[in-house]
């Protein structure tokens, strides 16, 4: 079962009484050969598991940068099977979880269920679909789950109480709680939405719950620390690796951004 | 069998459905329930008609192109979108989708746009019920259809450009999805075809079904052996086709061949894509091995998609109707004869339609065609004369 290393993250950090990081990053940034170093960097730095993004020519709930991203690895040459090479990488280096991130249309070119198989082969712990919602998530739900994967479902800000509970009552591995109205994306302050959306999700779900869309500073995520399991960083992260004049000063970058956030959930 | 609505999932058969965001779901179920509701209802459907007659100059004539159809010997009838206010059918969608947004309570609507027609048109609606409207153009086709772009600032409408992917059509409902993302509490989006995320594509062929609805009354029970009309998205089609769907005359939906079929550079997804998922939605698009999503090319921006409404997919597997193409070049030859012979310059999407005619003429002979003239040509008569210089 390989979402035991997630499980065993979401038991740890409930003992523990902290917030996990996990940390998205674009498969193949900054480049093919130095992607999984990238994770590594993060991995010593201390993220606690990881959201690796699949690249999709068009990234409905991604703002520019992950955009940005998403075309650079593809230049690069990123397929899916390149993708989950760095996903088996990563975790074999760093035995962090996995979490595989993509979009719905490459999953069902492939087919959901060889999807399911590649993921699972390549230690991946969970799976995010950004544009797939309840309705639609028994398709790639069912295979992950029947490879031993788990499924990650989302709520929004928007989504109702009597949603929540349908969401829970589908039993992902965690609730993805959308953070904040809008794409991926850096955003100045914090959200009023998270806050609130977590609270309604504790309300209703003892599942694990991690907030991600809008978190991109220390101080925004301190302010969900103890709100939820895990935050997710993308944006900000994301963007130091697109600014940087080299390979090397991205991974710095990167290592500098995670040991603060890192400290900031502590 | 022709689907009068699609099933509680959005699906026409295997197609259609639901492939958003989360943060969205919420403002679709309100959306369905609120276009169910209103178009039920006799307030709603008696001003949206009223509209139609009064604003937009519904009904549209049915044109007999006599020398047209002398050249050809095939008889023509063209459904006259073109005369329609903002000179295209996008007006018919447009209208009952601000209506709605007006009686959701959202004081904002956005839009995508191709060859600005849908952008005019919303943007003209807007101007009328009195909402702001914020457009998205790949820049591409703001630099082809500069006119349309003009009339969209005259009507007050913001356009944003849009320059991610190849600056087109597909880029431009991507981007106005993410405003919609982000601003969903106080902003309806009008998508301008049938595509989307369910109730979008079953919404946009009702508020279209008028055109196929007011030519089978216009002919007086003479039905056409043949109805034609170009396909983008395909909402000037399901417009024209829905109503005729199992009456007997073959329906026939013309996507674009660009370059030619062979070249990779088209805009025809059902002829040459797969099925998969885009813009919330599945349907037939052009797609790789690995399902990411393959750039359209057509002449004329309206076509230069690479996805289709899920109903035409249905309507493409089940046999109700048949979809071919044409190249730019016959576009652009067929946009020549209908000027020369019926004083008409059809919009360079519409041209597609025609096209097929031409080519088909000898097949044809003696068969009536019913053609849907989804719009006039005037927004590209600036690209022609630019492309001939
Ligand atoms: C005149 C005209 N016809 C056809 C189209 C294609 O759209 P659809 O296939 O939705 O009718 C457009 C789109 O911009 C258009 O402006």
């Amino acid at each position: 079962m390989s979402r035991f290393r997630l499980e065993r993250l979401f038991a740890e950090v409930r003992s523990s009484g902290r917030t996990a990081l996990l940390p998205f990053m674009t498969a193949g940034l900054p480049s093919v050969s130095t992607s999984v170093d990238l994770f590594v960097a993060m991995a010593d730095s201390g993220a606690d598991g990881f959201e690796v993004g699949i690249p999709y020519s068009d990234p409905m709930m991604d703002g520019p940068t992950i955009q940005a991203a998403n075309r650079r690895a593809l230049a690069g040459g990123v397929t899916v099977e390149k993708g989950l090479e760095v996903v088996a990488a990563v975790v074999e280096r760093t035995g962090k979880p996995v979490i595989v991130m993509t979009y719905a249309n490459p999953i069902f070119r492939i087919g959901a269920a060889i999807f399911a198989e590649r993921c699972r082969e390549a230690g991946a712990s969970g799976v995010i679909v950004a544009d797939l919602p309840l309705e639609e998530a028994a398709a790639i739900q069912d295979p992950i789950e029947a490879t031993g994967l788990g499924m990650v479902l989302f709520a929004a800000p928007t989504s109702s109480n009597a949603r929540l509970e349908a969401i829970a009552a589908a039993n992902p591995v965690f609730i993805y709680g959308i953070a904040d109205l809008g794409v991926t994306g850096e955003r100045r302050g914090s959200s009023s939405h998270a806050r609130e959306l977590a609270a309604r999700i504790r309300t209703v779900t003892g599942l694990p719950l991690v907030m991600g869309v809008g978190i991109s500073t220390p101080d925004q995520a301190r302010s969900l620390a103890g709100e939820a399991d895990g935050i997710i960083v993308g944006s900000a992260l994301v963007r130091r690796v697109l600014e940087a004049p080299d390979e090397q000063a991205a991974l710095d970058a990167v290592r500098n951004a995670v040991v603060e956030l890192a400290g900031a959930l502590r | 069998m022709k689907l009068e609505r699609p099933d509680d999932r959005g699906r026409f058969g295997e197609f259609g459905g639901r492939f958003a965001p989360e943060t969205l779901i919420p403002a679709l179920d309100e959306l369905a329930e609120a276009f169910e509701r209103s178009w039920s209802g006799d307030r709603f459907v008696g001003e949206y008609q009223r509209v139609l007659r009064d604003y937009v100059g519904r009904p549209t004539p049915l044109h007999e192109a006599g020398r047209l159809s002398e050249r050809l010997g095939v008889r023509i009838l063209l459904k006259r979108e073109d005369l329609a206010h903002t000179g295209a059918h996008k007006i018919n969608n447009a209208i009952g989708q601000v209506m709605l947004a007006r009686d959701m309570g959202k004081p904002r609507v956005i839009a995508e746009t191709g060859a600005g027609q849908h952008g005019v048109a919303t943007a003209t609606a807007a101007a009328y019920f009195g909402l702001k409207c914020d457009v998205y153009m790949g820049e591409v086709d703001i630099d082809r259809q500069a006119l349309n772009v003009h009339r969209m600032g005259m009507l007050g409408a913001r356009v944003s450009p849009v320059t991610s992917g190849a600056g087109t059509l597909k880029d431009a409902v991507s981007e106005a999805m993410r405003d919609w993302v982000r601003t969903v509490e106080t902003t309806h989006y009008v998508i301008g075809s049938v595509v989307g995320p369910h109730p979008f594509p079953w919404m946009v062929r009702e508020f279209q079904k008028v055109i196929g609805e007011e030519a089978l009354e216009q002919l007086e029970g003479r039905l056409p052996d043949y109805v034609v009309a170009c396909v983008g998205g395909g909402s000037n089609a399901i417009g024209i086709f829905y109503p005729f769907a199992g009456l007997g005359p073959q329906l026939i939906g013309v996507e674009a061949a660009g370059l030619g079929i062979e070249s990779g550079q088209h805009g025809a997804s059902i002829g040459a894509g797969t099925p998969g998922i885009l813009h919330g939605t599945r349907t037939y698009l052009l797609q790789d091995d690995e399902g990411q999503v393959l750039e359209a090319h057509s002449i004329s921006a309206g076509l230069d998609y690479p996805g289709v409404g899920p109903e035409h997919a249905f309507f493409a597997e089940s046999g109700i109707a048949r979809y071919e193409s044409a190249t730019d070049t016959e576009a652009l030859a067929a946009m020549e004869l209908l000027a020369r012979t019926e004083g008409i310059i059809p919009a360079l999407e519409s041209a597609h339609a025609i096209a097929w005619i031409i080519r088909e003429a000898e097949a044809l002979a003696g068969r009536t065609v019913l053609v849907n003239l989804s719009g006039r040509g005037d927004k590209d008569v600036e690209q022609l004369a630019r492309m001939t210089q």
